[in-house]
Formats: C-alpha cells, sequence, structure tokens
C-alpha cells in the first residue's frame, strides 16, 4: 500500500483508530481500552506512515520489519491498525473477545495475520525482538525489529536481561518503544514502582535514547528515522503519553485504574465517540 | 558409579556429553541450527558446538529467562533455536517463558536441561533438577525426552533436530552406565523394550533403566522375569507399550530419578489407569529435597537403587490378583 505521510491525514487515521478501540472493547464488555489509546500516535507511522516496509498480503515475507507488541493488553490498538492497513477485514475487530474469533483478549500470532508474537504475559517481548534481530544479521537481511513495552512492564526483571543482551550485541537493527502513559493497574507507576530515571537508565544500559512527546506525529516519525540512523547499539523511543488519550472520561480519573482493564459503558461510549468526531 | 556394575555394565560417558557431541555433529551439516546459552557451555557440552561455530552461538549471560525469549525470536525467524542450562534454572527460572515464547505459540526450539537428577553429586540440591519432567510436561505442544545413555542420547539429539516443535530433552552430569549397543534403533514416542518378562514390567527412564535392568537380574535369581521398558519418552507416552505391559504382565514398576509428583511415574500410572489398570508402584524421590554427597551415597539414600527397585517389584507381585 502507498505509504501515508500528511500528518493532517494521519490525525484522522488516529481519531478513527480510537473511535474503534472505544467501539470494539465496549461492545465486547471487557478489555483494555486506556492503553490501547496511548499508543495509537505510535504504531500509525510504522503500518500506515510507511516506516516499516511490510506487505499485508504476504505476512510471512522473510524481509519484513517486525513489530512485536510487548504489553500485549495493548491488544484492540494492534488489532485495529493491523485492520486498516490491510491485513484482515475491519468487519473483524468487532467479534474481539468472542469464543469463535482469533482476535483473543491478548495477542495469539498462530491466529492472527501480522501479529509477530504471542504476549501478554509481561517482559517478554523484547527478548524476542532480540532474537528476530540476531537472526537478520545470521541471515544477512536487512529487516528491523520494533518492539513495544509499557512502563508498569517496565518493573519486569526480564526487560533488563534483555537491555543488556542487546547492548552487547550491538543491535542497532532493534528498537524498542516504551510507552510511558504514567499508569499502570492500579495506580500511578511512579508510586507503585518508580522506574525513572528512564532516559540515564536505558542510556547506562547503552542503548541510544529519544525522548519525544508520543502524541505528536511529526516527533514520533522523527524518532524512528533517527532509530534507523543510529548505528553500533539499539535505540528507545521514550514515548511521553496519556492513558486513555482522547476520551474524556477516562483522562480526567485521576487514577485511571477505573479503566486499565474495563471497557467504557455504552453511555460512556456514545459521549466518547462524540468527543472524537 | 554402582549401578549396574553386579551386572556387569560398563560406565559410559556422560548423556551431556554425547548430546553435545551429537550437536556439534549435526551442526555440521545443518547450518540453520543456532545454540543459546547461559554461561554454562562447559558444563552442558554445548561448548563443542561454540568451538566449531561462534556465529551460531550466542551466550546471553546468567539470564534463563532473556535466554528463552531470545531463542523464540531466532526460532520465530526460521532458526533452530537450541537452548541448554541447567535442568533447574532452565525449567523453573524460565518456565513463563518457556510457556508463553515457546509452547503457547508452538516454537521450534529445543530445550536441553543438563545436572538432571540428584546423582550430579556434590553441589547439592540448588544445583539438582528434579522437577523438569513435571514441569515440561505441563507445557501443551512440547515432547519430553529422557535418554538413558551415551547411545540413546546421541541417537536422540539426532531426532530431536531432526523434527520441528518444541522439545525438552534431559542430561545429566556423571558418566551413566551403557545399556545400549552403538547404533541402536530409536524413535521418538516408541519406547524400548530391554529385557522380555511375563511377571512384572519395570518402567524406567534415564539412569533408571540401567537400575531397572539390574533390578531385573535380582529378581530373577528369585524366579521373577521382569520386563523393561526405556521410556526415554515421557511425552507423548508409548500407551501401547503400556497396554501391552498391564495385558501381558499384569504388574508395573515406574523408576525416575525425579519427584514422584508429574514425573514418569504419574504419566504412566494415568494411562494405565485410563486403559488396563494393574497395580503399581513407584520409585522415585517422595517429595523431598537430596543433599551433598557422591551420587552413589545420594541414589542410595534416596531410595533410587536397583535393590529399590526390586524391592518394589516384590510389593506389586504381593498385590498382583491374578
Amino acid at each position: 500500500m502507498e505509504a501515508i505521510t500528511d500528518i493532517a491525514a494521519l490525525e484522522q487515521v488516529a481519531k478513527r483508530m480510537r473511535r474503534i478501540i472505544i467501539e470494539i472493547t465496549t461492545k465486547a464488555g471487557s478489555g483494555h481500552p486506556s492503553t490501547s489509546l496511548s499508543m495509537v500516535e505510535l504504531v500509525i507511522p510504522l503500518y500506515l506512515g510507511g516506516v516499516m516496509r511490510h506487505d499485508p498480503k504476504n505476512p510471512r515475507w522473510p524481509d519484513r520489519d517486525r513489530f512485536i507488541l510487548s504489553k500485549g493488553h495493548g491488544a484492540p490498538a494492534l488489532y485495529t491498525i493491523l485492520a486498516l492497513a490491510g491485513y484482515f477485514p475491519e468487519e473483524l475487530l468487532y467479534t474481539l473477545r468472542h469464543i469463535d474469533s482469533p482476535l483473543e483478549g491478548h495477542p495469539n500470532m498462530l491466529r492472527v495475520p501480522g501479529v509477530e508474537a504471542s504476549t501478554g504475559s509481561l517482559g517478554q517481548g523484547l527478548s524476542q525482538g532480540i532474537g528476530h534481530a540476531l537472526a537478520a544479521r545470521l541471515d544477512g537481511r536487512d529487516y528491523r525489529t520494533y518492539v513495544m513495552i509499557g512502563d508498569g512492564e517496565s518493573e519486569e526483571g526480564q526487560v533488563w536481561e534483555a537491555a543488556m543482551a542487546a547492548s552487547k550485541y550491538a543491535l542497532d537493527n532493534l528498537t524498542a518503544i516504551l510507552d510511558y502513559n504514567k499508569y499502570q493497574q492500579t495506580g500511578p507507576v511512579a508510586r507503585v514502582m518508580p522506574i525513572e530515571p528512564v532516559r540515564e537508565r536505558w542510556s547506562a544500559f547503552g542503548w541510544h535514547v529519544i525522548e519525544i512527546d508520543g502524541h505528536d506525529l511529526r516527533q514520533v516519525f522523527a524518532a524512528y528515522e533517527e532509530a534507523k540512523t543510529t548505528k553500533g547499539k539499539p535505540s528507545i523511543i521514550v514515548a511521553h503519553t496519556v492513558k486513555g488519550k482522547g476520551v474524556r472520561v477516562i483522562e480526567q480519573d485521576e487514577k485511571r485504574s477505573r479503566y486499565h482493564g474495563v471497557p467504557l459503558t455504552p453511555e460512556e461510549a456514545r459521549v466518547a465517540l462524540e468527543e472524537l468526531q | 558409579m554402582n549401578i549396574g556394575k553386579r551386572i556387569g555394565l560398563k560406565i559410559g560417558k556422560a548423556t551431556r556429553d554425547a548430546f553435545g557431541e551429537a550437536l556439534l555433529e549435526v551442526g555440521r551439516q545443518d547450518p540453520n541450527i543456532v545454540v543459546v546459552d547461559g554461561d554454562v557451555h562447559n558444563s552442558t557440552r554445548t561448548e563443542y558446538f561454540a568451538r566449531e561455530f561462534p556465529d551460531r552461538f550466542f551466550n546471553l549471560g546468567i539470564a534463563e529467562s532473556n535466554m528463552v525469549g531470545v531463542a523464540a525470536g531466532l526460532a520465530a525467524s526460521g532458526k533452530t533455536a537450541l537452548v541448554a542450562s541447567f535442568a533447574c534454572f532452565l525449567l523453573c527460572n524460565a518456565f513463563d517463558q518457556l510457556r508463553m515464547c515457546v509452547a503457547f505459540p508452538n516454537q521450534n526450539v529445543k530445550v536441553v536441561g543438563s545436572h538432571a537428577g540428584i546423582s550430579i553429586g556434590e553441589d547439592g540440591p540448588s544445583q539438582m533438577g528434579i522437577e523438569d519432567i513435571a514441569l515440561a510436561c505441563a507445557l501443551p505442544n512440547f515432547k519430553v525426552i529422557v535418554p538413558a545413555d551415551e547411545h540413546a542420547a546421541r541417537a536422540l539429539t539426532r531426532l530431536m533436530l531432526s523434527e520441528p516443535g518444541p522439545m525438552y530433552m534431559r542430561t545429566g552430569r556423571p558418566g551413566v552406565p551403557i545399556v545400549y549397543e552403538p547404533g541402536a534403533a530409536f524413535a521418538i514416542g516408541k519406547a524400548n523394550k530391554l529385557r522380555e518378562g511375563k511377571d512384572l514390567t519395570i518402567v524406567a527412564c534415564g539412569l533408571m533403566v540401567a537400575a531397572a535392568l539390574e533390578a531385573a537380574y535380582l529378581l530373577q535369581q528369585e524366579g521373577v522375569e521382569a520386563r523393561v521398558l526405556d521410556m526415554h519418552t515421557v511425552k507423548p507416552l508409548d500407551v501401547a507399550a503400556l497396554e501391552e505391559a498391564a495385558v501381558e504382565t499384569g504388574a508395573i514398576v515406574c523408576a525416575e530419578e525425579h519427584l514422584l509428583s508429574g514425573g514418569l511415574g504419574s504419566e504412566v500410572a494415568r494411562a494405565v489407569a485410563q486403559r488396563r489398570p494393574v497395580p503399581m508402584e513407584f520409585v522415585g524421590l517422595n517429595d523431598t529435597y537430596a543433599c551433598s554427597g557422591t551420587p552413589d551415597a545420594l541414589l542410595e539414600r534416596y531410595g533410587l537403587t536397583a535393590d529399590h527397585i526390586a524391592a518394589a517389584a516384590r510389593k506389586v507381585l504381593s498385590r498382583k490378583t491374578c
């Protein structure tokens, strides 16, 4: 497909993605809308903006760039961008979490074209991304691997085992994206388990750190470009985001915990969809 | 090692040694094989492969969770990824990664756990894999393999690397008695009948196969003929061989260098109970950790010798109804 680089057009796509995320999680009656809403502008450039080399008609193409959603509870956003990119029909999105749907609560790579890893147990995606990046090097292929992790997820020790390993192997074909939305299941990350100083920590682990506003598409494009051109070390894009971005009832919720694993009610969804027109 | 001495079994290489040699041989033929290590390659014997193929070998340091994830990623991009460490560290520390990154997505990752059982000796219980078979059997899509001697380890390593999908292989630290001829035939999922007998069947795996053969000799002195099955594949079990054993011999003793919960005995009991219930007895670690000591002293202390298997056989014979 033709890459879309017009920012105004992509901002409309972002709104549309948010509407779909609200619709499908509310229809499913369960799911994680707020963590899906924070990552919207981070995946649009990858799949629609030409950042990733991929072919929805050939999802197992050996030379494709890979995207792993390590924070697997963001599945509604992943499914939505995959559908918009053409991996499967948009109608399928409305079967989310149904017993006969391949769109399970968390991504299952055996059932959904375009899903590169089965995730949902936090902390494991970056390690798998390293495996893909090492395989690329062994096979002399120039594909790139992207792994999105969460801020709460960064409390898992395995993330830092992987951080060390990617640095050891100087994997400049690997880019991590931290969806830093500041909240986890029961409250603010800073209170549950402080992860700061994020920039200094990743830098100390040997990574090139790019810090951006994760809702500003221009900054997101620029960050991916900077990661691509950074040689000799892996890059991490620390994307400051808002959990529940674009939906007032979630953004105004002090702890955000009410909407971590709970969808909007049909009435809340109706209001949210109007806001997102 | 005392096991098998009474019947003249010669001590051969450790199963980890034979595995390491076979891995190197297969690695020479198949450039797609890569190995992931947790800085124990000189213990697991992936060092032979590492020396010859440094570009296909990744020492990820002491970080088992990450190791398994990386192996899964390599497999997802088309590699046959073998990950090896101590059985206890790999299965216990990285169990969730084995579940999520290997078993659930059915990735072509071969998991090899060395230093299994209590026969590792003096390093003691923190280093002993005594729950690995139970854990590996609790991973859907996995096959679980326990070689008895060096010839079994070589043959089963070749077979493991020649078919796709997740597999776990258990290897041991000390040299163990040789029970097979070089070049003996193996098929994953098919038990090997090492001794014919009509009075009972001893189903064993790993080092306990040699102990079972020795026990069969002891029982023969008493006029009892024991069949011995090497159940080198614990999953999927050779249920046909078990059903035949139950029908033809009417009693079964299971023997393994593993906790009684969830290991070979548990799997065999479930299969036998469903098909042809017969009296059974179990030789293994009975809900306990071991301690430091020589391998022989530990096997004696914790009840994993031919004499213990023979005693279990006498007990099961006393319960036979026909």
